[in-house]
């Protein structure tokens, strides 16, 4: 049960990180609205509140102090200043840092830990993080104020707990051993309300509780126990006091201090809120002065005009729906293939309905693949972390640009791509950038800029990631890889081939090792991650300005556009977007090259043929049997092949299956899907069959970097 | 996911505790059997998508009800004669690690209902790869049934093969 409720304290956090991270963002770019900072201090506060709930201690002493500067700042009695927003972003980090311990176990750099909160504590006020009270530094003038606080009151309180209280886990009875800290407690059950055994619901709440407490305490410290049962109980607190007697006092500090309902439930640094116990529930108080309740007030408010209300559904469940939805497209196209079978004479009518069907199979299924659609934007907003990290450890000084957060792609795909994203990032900052006094030297700003956008590009999605840093410096890079053996000393490379040396296994350029690259994990992990994606990467570089690393993905995971393709016999699936043209053949196109190497002349060019069927081992390579149909393809190094398959049939979005866990790693074969006709086809990746066919005359690079994927 | 094969079988009444259902066929021209419980269903043999570089017991993927399967031949697991498939034979849709895998075999030939005591050790002879795959043999009506040990069956060749 409590896991449970922490798994979703810790997805409330991961919401409220990122509202604090875009506040952040938007406050470093210079948006001081005080609607921007009250957000961000509402996130922390309520990854405070909640960690509290938990017993997270180390979590909550931080974001205490971390929103104590923050509510500063809102009071407008700390500058904003560059210094403190640089600060107040390493602090954020720390806090999701945090978090993830909390929640995944593990440990902080406890130096890095103190050093921020020292950090913080310069901007704060002594006395308000005593949470002593402090009557003088609010900005008011001495009031007369009634010295109720000292005095010692009795409250009545009456609690109520909705039934949602228990479904959160909350319990009375810690509340009550909170309230009897405060002074003693005298609890008197009304269960009044609670029906006959027959009447009574299993789940829902009868009860109540009348409380009489006598303290010293100011009635804020009795609202804040009720703190995270708000909303969810009926709760009135009412002392001894006449209350009109109080509201009338009240009215005359309101006017005394201007109405100004700022401070928060946790630091209840005024006394002035003390002789304040209105009788009122708190959600009921159309008071400015029910402070108390202020940050909550705010929250709730926040979340009516929020976005817009979304629902948190188990992924598993979308993903039954996505399988279920592609079933009903297979079915859908094996009906119409029986359909066409059928010998009858006039079929009109059933196909105008079946028409119908597919476009509303069609609808539902982009439906269903909108629900996994996510934006980019928690990703990129992480990004941002990974380059101040990046350029503080590296001395220099970056930021990060990020244009089109509202692409949406799929979450798979998101939460895969964080990991080559943080990469190449790492390296923009680390072999890009130049050092701030190099920039400046040849005349550019010190700050170096990396621009993270994402945006469709007719069905896919694309990636760039573009600084203006160095660009790749092309001598050296050719230099290493005839160092390290990866290409032939008398190679003749163009600019963009020397740029793709990049991603072979085990290639880098850092002249020293430093602490963010050199660790021997090289840009061959990238561009095997975003292949593994079914997606495409590239670089292009302009030496003194800058480089640019396009990544190329598919929208979805689960549905791709193939050509179907028919090889010795089978039906296969090629990819769509590995296809660059399809011609029928004939044998004076066809040149031999050496021993066993084939060339398909295409207007003059001759790119190497491989045929599919001898590649994937379905038939003997030395069969004289010619293959009628040439698909050309082009791999990421900008390098032809053609593959010969027998006959094309179709184009269509096909499902596609995984094989894992059915057999292993099939060379040359991406995964599987199922025909109209209810048979199983095998898509085809064909990078991987142009470097398993032995009488392909591919770049010899291309091949190594294909047999690193496929081992 | 109930087959009718398993409603059929689950009619018969299980008369003793200690008495276990195995349901019997041919492989290859020898009779062999499983658990009934290990059985998801038992289809007739429809030509299957070869999948490439496989291994020559791996006759290749099947689609059951939208979930790609793999089939294996079974004599050809056991070093015995290929079978040549064709219409008359059998795919015997069994769960190992929680996932449905398809076994081709001859035909299918009945139920057999016997006690815990029954089931004898596999005695030991050369072949070692063929004991392997062999839990223990069941003596009925006069002929020898070798009880399958699945998990060995199955997952030798998912390491074999990555």
């Amino acid at each position: 049960m409590s896991g449970s409720i922490q798994d979703t304290f810790f997805e409330e956090c991961e919401e409220l990180l990122e509202a604090m991270d875009e506040g952040l963002t938007a406050v470093e770019g210079g948006d001081h609205d005080p609607e921007v900072v009250n957000a961000i201090f509402r996130a922390v506060h309520s990854i405070k509140g909640g960690a509290g709930a938990f017993g997270l201690d180390e979590l909550v002493a931080f974001a205490h102090r971390f929103e104590t500067v923050f509510d500063e700042v809102r009071n407008n009695k700390v500058e904003l200043d560059t210094k403190l927003i640089q600060l107040l972003l390493r602090c954020s980090d720390h806090l999701s840092d945090l978090v993830a311990v909390a929640r995944d176990g593990g440990t902080t750099d406890e130096e890095h830990h103190d050093a921020l909160i020292a950090g913080l504590e310069e901007y704060m006020d002594d006395e308000e993080e005593d949470l002593t009270f402090e009557p003088m530094g609010l900005g008011g003038p001495s009031v007369p104020l009634p010295l109720a606080a000292e005095e010692e009151k009795t409250y009545e309180i009456r609690f109520r707990p909705l039934k949602e209280m228990f479904g959160t886990g909350n319990e009375p009875f810690f509340l009550f051993q909170a309230l009897s800290e405060l002074g003693p407690l005298k609890v008197v059950l009304d269960e009044s309300e609670l029906p006959g055994f027959d009447a009574m619901a299993m789940d829902d709440s009868y009860l109540a509780w009348n409380l009489t407490l006598t303290s010293t305490e100011p009635k804020s410290s009795i609202e804040a126990v009720f703190e995270f049962v708000e909303g969810l109980c009926e709760l009135s607190i009412a002392s001894d006091k006449d209350a009109e007697e109080e509201e009338a006092a009240l009215a005359a500090l309101n006017a005394a201090f201007g109405v100004s309902g700022d401070d928060s439930v946790t630091d209840p640094p005024a006394p002035f809120d003390a002789p304040a116990p209105a009788v009122t529930a708190p959600e009921a108080s159309p008071q400015p002065v029910e402070k108390a309740s202020s940050a909550k007030a705010e929250s709730t408010k926040s979340e009516q005009r929020g976005p817009k209300p979304t629902l948190r559904v188990d992924l598993e469940r979308v993903d039954r729906l996505i399988n279920a939805v592609g079933e009903l497209i297979i079915n859908h196209s094996m009906l119409a293939q029986q359909i066409a079978n059928l010998d009858v004479a006039d079929l009109r009518d059933v196909e105008t309905e079946l028409e119908g069907f597919k476009n509303l199979a069609r609808d539902i299924q982009e439906g269903v693949m909108s629900i996994r659609a996510q934006p980019v934007k928690p990703l990129f907003q992480r990004m941002a972390r990974i380059v101040r990290e990046a350029s503080s450890a590296t001395n220099k000084v970056a930021k990060l640009v990020t244009e089109g957060e509202n692409t949406e792609v799929d979450k798979t795909v998101i939460e895969r791509l964080s990991d080559p994203l943080t990469h190449i990032l790492r390296n923009a900052v680390d072999h890009g950038i130049e050092k701030p006094d190099d920039r400046e030297a040849i005349g550019k700003s010190r700050t170096g800029e990396i621009r993270l956008s994402a945006s469709h590009r007719s069905g896919s999605v694309c990636i760039e990631i573009k600084d203006d840093g160095a660009g790749v410096n092309r001598p050296r890079v050719k230099q290493i890889a005839i160092e390290k053996g990866l290409i032939p000393e008398n190679a003749e490379l163009s600019d963009s081939e020397i740029d793709n040396l990049l991603f072979l296994p085990g290639f880098s350029t850092a002249k020293e090792v430093s602490n963010l690259s050199g660790r021997g994990v090289g840009m061959d992990v990238v561009k095997n991650a975003v292949t593994a994606l079914g997606g495409r990467i590239n670089i292009s570089s302009n030496p003194g300005k800058g480089s640019t690393f396009t990544i190329i993905l598919p929208l979805t995971l689960a549905v791709m556009d193939g050509m179907v393709v028919s090889v010795a016999d089978q039906t296969m699936v090629v990819p769509i977007t590995s296809i660059v043209e399809t011609m029928r053949g004939s044998d004076d196109m066809i040149n031999s090259l050496g021993a066993d190497g084939t060339l398909l002349s295409i207007r003059g060019n001759f790119v190497p043929i491989c045929d599919v069927a001898s590649a994937l081992g379905l038939r003997n390579p030395n069969s004289d049997q010619p293959p009628g149909v040439y698909l050309l393809v082009e791999t990421e190094t900008g390098q032809k092949s053609a593959l010969a398959v027998d006959d094309i049939h179709d184009q269509r979005q096909v499902v596609i299956k995984s094989l894992d866990g059915v057999c292993g790693n099939i060379p040359g074969v991406a995964a599987a899907t199922i025909l109209g006709d209810g048979k199983i086809a095998m898509i085809l990746d064909p990078e991987n069959i142009l470097a398993a066919s032995t009488s392909s005359a591919t770049f010899d690079t291309e091949r190594r970097m294909s047999n690193a994927i496929a081992s | 996911m109930q087959s009718q094969a398993e409603v059929k079988f689950g009619d018969q009444e299980v008369k003793h505790a200690q008495q276990s259902e195995f349901v019997s066929f041919t492989v290859a021209g020898q009779a062999f059997c499983l658990k009934i419980t290990q059985i998801r269903e038992i289809r007739r043999w429809s030509p299957v998508t070869i999948l490439p570089h496989a291994p020559m017991d791996v006759l290749g993927v099947m689609n059951l009800r939208g979930a790609v399967i793999p089939i294996y031949d079974l004599a050809a697991r056991f070093g015995l004669q290929q079978t040549e498939a064709s219409e008359r034979n059998v795919v015997i849709v069994v769960a190992v690690h929680g996932k449905p895998v398809g076994l081709l075999a001859e035909s299918v030939s009945e139920i057999i209902s016997i006690n815990r005591e029954e089931i004898q050790d596999t005695p030991p002879v050369d072949s070692r790869h063929t004991m392997e795959y062999i839990q223990g043999i069941i003596s009925h009506d006069d002929t020898m049934v070798r009880i399958i040990n699945l998990d060995a069956v199955i997952s030798a060749p998912e390491q074999g093969l990555s």
